[in-house]
């Protein structure tokens, strides 16, 4: 059971929720930059939510199974085929053994790929996620390339329930959609917060420069000059959280972020507005409003509620 | 002891109001991270230390109530007991001229010679202060004075595997090839990440290390 990657595309990695507990020997959580993404594409197709699948960026992606699979995906704006039929975001598809599935950037952004079985490359540290800085984990711990052949697990038993479901290509059942509101980004004050350096972050305009990456969005365009530049001593940081180097131009971390740093830490994107965070290219501009903590922590259970829902609901048509 | 959020699903507890001694403070983090890992509280995800604070990750959706109290009074009775079992670890380190990228230059900027930069980092028993920066690079507290030079101006973008280095107050090692931006004086054979192991690192917060001069020759038969 084997998927072939005929195309890699520029930045394709195996990714599933990353690790846990491993922050003190310097091991980044890593994982999908939008693991809510990843998760609904995996309840999809009957997967546990944490199962290994595709991050794709830029570049087209062209893959082949050699069995029987469903798919579905996840994330910004792109075209994924299975064969000549368009599958629709949030929606869970059949692909036939031997059958194409083509994924190629509209707007672009990110997108995750669930497969039913999910990709079966060795558990290293407890996740199959892609550490691209330490290089291990995922498929060689590298992006993937032309010509790779991932291994697939074993469907389990709603997959084939779904499968019988699907009448055409294309399910009838799709799961909710999280849209971002605009170009904003909520945040949190952080521990070195000052009015004067909020109000610059809240009352401008940045843009994403051209040498971020997963881990982390450095911004231009937009300087925050600190009022006494410091020298911190080093402590934790977390995807979200907005650092602001003595250059004044701010950089917000994501899922591959060192574990601790020793800049400013300004404020936080919540924790439910990184999967908006992860969709950001470079030149995109972007903004930032206040929030409160208890808010932002609301928000994130009301979202973790809505899965729960979503995964309910699979459970009592196919369970 | 000061509790501050990070973000939505973590706090970071600062203890450097309690010391102005680095030593005191690390022992005091890491008997608190000691004592929060080992409590287990619901929904606690990740319990990680850096010098003068610990930082407790969770799930926001899974915490008890007066989980900030809990926490505070957990860390409030955890005293500076986690040094006494700190492990002794010896790392050795070629310091020849081809891995000594930076030697001259900490010589320059020292004022002393290479044979006295290399006794000076050799004699000194550091504690490893956190990981991180990349998996498995320590932080090694306890340099010398004597031997204080800034980072590089420019970085490196490739700093080799297993460079032992030194800028401001601290020495390190690079546990991988990664860019970098520390001053090279030396390579230790040893390997300080495993992926395929856990815990992944030769070294953790609180062990106690000191670098041993080795030749080009033991290098060779030691590297891993």
């Amino acid at each position: 059971m084997i998927s072939s990657v005929i195309l890699a595309g520029f930045q394709t990695t195996v990714q599933d929720c990353g690790r846990v507990g491993l922050r003190k020997f310097g091991v980044t959580p890593g994982g999908a930059l939008d693991s809510v993404s990843l998760r609904l594409a995996n309840l999809l197709v009957g997967n546990p939510d944490c199962m290994a699948g595709l991050e794709c960026s830029s570049g087209r992606v062209r893959l082949k199974v050699d069995v029987d699979r469903l798919v579905a995906w996840a994330g910004g704006e792109f075209k994924i085929r299975v064969g000549d039929d368009l599958i629709p975001i949030l929606h869970c598809a059949r692909v036939s053994a031997g059958a194409a599935i083509e994924i190629s950037p509209k707007r672009g952004g990110r997108a995750w790929l669930a497969i039913s079985g999910g990709v079966d490359v060795p558990e290293i540290l407890g996740s199959r996620a892609t550490d691209l800085r330490a290089h291990f984990g995922g498929w060689a711990g590298r992006v993937l390339r032309d010509g790779d052949e991932l291994p697939l697990g074993g469907e389990s038993k709603l997959c084939s329930r779904m499968r019988k479901e699907i009448s055409d290509v294309v399910s009838d059942w799709s799961a909710p959609r999280f849209v971002p509101r605009g170009r904003f980004l909520r945040v949190i004050r952080g521990k070195n917060w000052e009015d004067d350096i909020g109000e610059k972050l809240l009352g401008q305009k940045f843009r994403v420069a051209m040498n971020s990456d997963r881990m982390g969005l450095r911004l231009e365009g937009g300087e925050i000059l600190p009022g006494n530049p410091r020298e911190l001593v080093s402590e934790a940081v977390a995807p979200g959280t907005i650092q602001l180097p003595p250059s004044g131009a701010p950089v917000v971390l994501l899922g591959d972020c060192q574990t601790i740093g020793g800049y400013p830490k300004i404020a936080h994107v919540i924790t439910v507005d990184l999967g908006h965070a992860a969709q950001l290219q470079p030149l995109d501009e972007v903004r930032f409003e206040l929030i409160e903590l208890e808010e932002a922590r609301a928000l994130l259970r009301e979202r973790e509620r809505d899965v729960a829902l979503f995964r309910a609901g699979l459970e009592a048509r196919f369970g | 002891m000061k509790i501050s959020p990070l973000g939505d699903s973590a706090l970071t507890l600062d203890f450097a109001d309690e010391s102005s001694d680095q030593a005191r403070l690390l022992a005091r983090t890491l008997s608190a991270a000691e004592r929060l890992e080992g409590a287990n509280l619901p929904g606690v995800m990740d319990v990680t230390c850096a010098y003068e604070s610990v930082a407790v990750f969770f799930d926001p959706a899974r915490i008890e109530q007066h989980f900030e109290d809990k926490i505070g009074a957990l860390v409030s009775s955890a005293g500076i007991r986690a040094l006494r079992k700190a492990r002794k670890i010896e790392i050795p380190v070629c310091y020849d001229d081809e891995f000594a990228l930076d030697l001259a230059r900490v010589a320059g900027q020292t004022f002393l010679t290479g044979d006295a930069i290399i006794a000076l980092h050799s004699s000194i028993e550091y504690t490893v202060a956190c990981i991180g920066f990349v998996p498995g690079f320590p932080f090694l507290a306890g340099l010398s004075d004597k031997l204080r030079v800034p980072r590089l101006e420019s970085p490196r973008t490739k700093v080799p595997a297993g460079s032992v280095a030194i800028a401001n107050a601290q020495a390190g090692i690079y546990p991988f090839e990664s860019p970098g931006g520390w001053n090279v004086i030396g390579c230790t054979p040893l390997r300080l990440f495993r992926a395929t192991e856990n815990p992944p690192t030769l070294l953790r917060p609180g062990d106690r290390v000191r670098f041993r001069r080795i030749t080009r020759a033991q290098f060779d038969a030691e590297q891993e």
